[in-house]
């Protein structure tokens, strides 16, 4: 079977949107949309990891066996958190200080081992990467989404600390919406973060309806 | 490789954990020196903020004495010196936030007037507690020249409590929480001052 990649692309970014879509990784999800930024970030992050072990999966997936099939893959995510964490406090100290608390949050992201049991493990390598990046770029995608409408509403602001995550060349993104007293505690604590993802969630529905498309029921298999 | 025997399985499991111990082994080889330098870095950043650079002409990070604190914890306290007298003390102080633990560094003169205090670590509300970040408001700096007797000990609460530092608007217990830290920093000074200016 050739491999769709136009269908596995559309998928992860939209379709079958890791928090839209799907409704996994909530945990990071509302932990980290504080603002743009952090959802940027953490999006990142995991989308690396994603790539990383999807392809390690795939390539390996002859070798695993089904009955260790889910330790080795807590294995491969928790060694590429484990590199990520090291390589980014050794070489991105600045962006460390800033994500480091949350890197190891990813292990317990169930996204990337769903991904891992549902494709990688069993199709080849080629469409597995790019499986892994694409649900990582929608993974990111919806973060920095969710992040902005809090951090617009919470703060009044967009993108901010901007430079802090990508280096000062992105100073440019960081913009104030709103007048500097602005701010509304609650979109920037936690019941923000439920009530934006919920209202993003709703928009995209109505979206894919207005669409015709069928609305896929999320299946989600845990609550991660 | 399909259905195989216990076995099998076992010595998969144990050849992945193995080869990726073995990634993780060499990563960490490679990058332990810089992770070493960017955590000894910003301990330097944190002591320049509360010992001003011409206090003193030795490496105050290399100057350490660890000191038994009022709860039994060990201080780490780092001495800055010039042409061999302390000219100035720093420690890391800690304080009850409305999340949890928050920890300031605080640095003294050789009197135990305040050269400054710094926030390192802290999980307060965004937009609330966090206004003790230099970077959200000035409200940490009005501590700078301020010792245990001026204002009196008494008088080192927040104005809620009687005492005459402001708290800002909807969030007392952080600020209640640095004030109480650097009334317990000033003091352990007080406490074991001939110790930590004692030169060596």
């Amino acid at each position: 079977m050739a491999a769709d990649y136009k269908r596995i692309m559309r998928d992860g970014v939209w379709d079958n949107n890791g928090v839209f879509g799907m409704i996994l990784g909530l945990c990071p999800t509302m932990a980290m949309t504080t603002s743009a930024t952090n959802g940027l970030g953490m999006g990142l992050a995991t989308a690396a990891v994603m790539t990383a072990s999807s392809l390690l999966v795939a390539t390996f997936r002859g070798w695993i066996t089904q009955e260790v099939r889910i330790p080795v893959y807590i294995l491969i995510v928790a060694a590429m958190v484990t590199l990520v964490d090291l390589m980014m406090n050794a070489w991105m100290h600045e962006l460390y200080k800033v994500l480091g608390l949350f890197i190891p949050l990813i292990v317990s992201n169930c996204l990337p081992l769903a991904r891992l049991e549902a494709f990688a493990a069993r199709e080849p390598v080629l469409p597995s990467l790019v499986d892994g990046l694409f649900m990582g770029i929608g993974f990111t995608l919806a973060l920095t989404l969710i992040g902005a409408v809090r951090e617009i509403i919470g703060s009044g602001t967009l993108f901010a600390d901007a430079s802090l995550l990508l280096g000062p060349a992105f100073k440019f993104m960081e913009l104030r919406i709103l007048p500097p007293d602005w701010g509304v505690l609650m979109a920037v604590l936690p019941p923000g973060g439920f009530l934006a993802t919920g209202m993003l969630l709703a928009g995209k529905r109505y979206l894919d309806r207005r669409a015709g498309k069928p609305v896929v029921m999320a299946g989600a298999h845990c609550v991660g | 490789m399909k259905a195989g025997s216990p076995l099998t399985h076992a010595a998969v499991l144990g050849l992945f954990c193995l080869g990726f111990g073995i990634v993780l082994a060499v990563t960490h080889l490679v990058t332990a020196d810089a992770i070493q330098q960017r955590t000894e870095d910003d301990k330097q950043k944190s002591l320049t903020q509360v010992i001003p650079a011409g206090l003193h002409d030795n490496n105050p990070l290399a100057d350490v004495l660890t000191v038994p604190g009022a709860d039994g914890k060990a201080v780490t306290v780092f001495r800055a010196t010039r042409e061999h007298r302390v000219t100035a003390v720093a420690y890391e102080i800690e304080g009850n936030g409305y999340a949890g633990e928050i920890r300031l560094m605080l640095g003294l003169d050789a009197e135990g007037r305040i050269l400054g205090v710094r926030v390192l670590q802290h999980k307060e509300t965004p937009g609330l507690g966090d206004k003790i970040e230099p970077a959200k408001s000035d409200w940490i700096t009005r501590f700078t020249g301020l010792s245990l007797g001026a204002p009196p000990v008494e008088k080192w609460k927040v104005d809620k409590d009687g005492g005459v530092f402001d708290h800002f608007s909807g969030a007392t217990i952080t600020p209640r929480g640095v004030v109480a830290a650097i009334r317990n920093g000033l003091e352990f000074f007080s406490a074991h001052q001939a110790q930590l200016l004692e030169v060596r």
